[in-house]
């Protein structure tokens, strides 16, 4: 049981870390429909995380709700994998982090989908969609950068030499990933054979041999992460309680 | 760098000169052209327009269409078409155009009784 809550709860990290970091665009996006596409990214992230934590609060039956789940937890309790806490950088490095983690996302959510928990294999099966559009509009920008002019085609490169290390990590099961059932072999193939094809068509390099950062899974994150809770938790640290 | 990333125009307010938002060199600068969005609400009925927005491509164009304009369940298909490619009628041709049809009443089919068995006419 207690292998699942934090399965479920490192499910909803991703997910809320990730659509916290997209959100930070809004406002900011380099045209206005680019700004709405990333924000209405960051909304589908937010919604499965939310699925996620209220799943995790049923399961904990400590008086935990989504809330708490999300605001009240510190970095150590945090089990998002490190590619998602990465800062946005520029907006070759947003979309890149995007279709790293949509692309892992897709196959991971492929599975999960016939997972023995029917509650998490629903919230997979609901997601996907969402998963599979934000894949293809991930993998476009990817490839209208990468193929684009030489500034774009370096700027994705800068972004790859960024977060490639922060890959590997995501086909590596923790313990409480062991008895998911998750074929995690089949899972890092079908990833990086996606990504090859992508950045083929991109022309840009898949790395070889780097040195793959490990530990969000098990909370213990980059520092990136403090400075997110922070903002993101402030209203409630703030004012403990409050409510719309 | 990012600080010229981040820089915002409002749709239909980029400056000539400061399009892609600062970021390519001027020997590939273009401006990403706009594009006309017509959505079809539900299967049955005709493709309405929404409304326009810039894109680089026909691709984006559908993207950006569905994210702007089919967030709120507004559509089943989206149809775009660069708006260079619509010509309209004059306003200023207005007078010849139209105001013709104003005295013939008589080309509206309201002079028909009809049986009350046929509806919605």
């Amino acid at each position: 049981m207690s292998a699942l809550i934090d399965y479920t709860l490192h499910l909803a990290d991703n997910t809320l870390i990730l659509g916290q970091r997209n959100a930070e665009w809004c406002g900011h996006g380099p045209v206005l429909e680019q700004d709405i596409a990333i924000t209405n990214i960051s909304l589908d992230l937010i919604g499965q995380a939310r699925s996620f934590y209220q799943y995790a609060a049923e399961l904990k039956a400590d008086g935990s709700t989504e809330d708490s789940l999300a605001y009240l937890r510190t970095e150590r309790d945090f089990k998002n994998c490190l590619l998602v806490e990465q800062p946005n950088g520029d907006w070759a490095q947003t979309m890149l982090r995007q279709f790293l983690f949509s692309c892992y996302q897709f196959f991971l959510y492929q599975q999960l989908q016939h997972h023995t928990d029917t509650r998490v294999a629903a919230i997979a099966e609901k997601s996907l969609k969402e998963v599979r559009y934000h894949l293809r509009w991930s993998s476009e920008w990817v490839i209208r950068l990468g193929d684009g002019t030489e500034e774009s085609h370096n700027r994705m490169l800068k972004a790859i030499d960024e977060l490639w290390r922060y890959t590997g990590e995501l086909f590596i099961p923790v313990a409480y990933e062991t008895e998911t059932g998750i074929k995690f072999t089949s899972l890092k193939e079908a990833g990086l054979n996606n990504i090859r094809i992508v950045f083929n068509e991109a022309t840009l390099p898949v790395p070889e041999n780097v040195y793959m950062q490990t530990g969000g899974k098990t909370g213990v994150h980059t520092e990136h992460l403090g400075f997110i809770l922070t903002e993101l938790q402030y209203v409630q640290r703030a004012y403990p309680g409050s409510e719309w | 760098m990012n600080q010229q990333l981040i820089r915002k125009y409002y749709y239909g307010d980029i400056p000539e000169d400061k399009t892609g938002g600062n970021i390519v060199s001027k020997e590939t600068k273009t401006d990403w052209p706009l594009w006309e969005v017509f959505i079809r609400s539900k299967q049955g009925l005709d493709h309405k327009h929404a409304g326009s927005l810039h894109a680089a491509d026909a691709q984006m164009a559908i993207e950006n269409a569905r994210d702007v304009y089919t967030r709120r369940m507004e559509g089943v298909s989206i149809w775009v078409v660069e708006s260079k490619y619509i010509t309209a009628s004059n306003p200023e041709e207005a007078g010849e155009l139209y105001e013709p049809a104003v005295d013939k009443i008589y080309r509206h089919p309201t002079f028909y009784q009809l049986p009350d068995e046929v509806n919605h006419m």
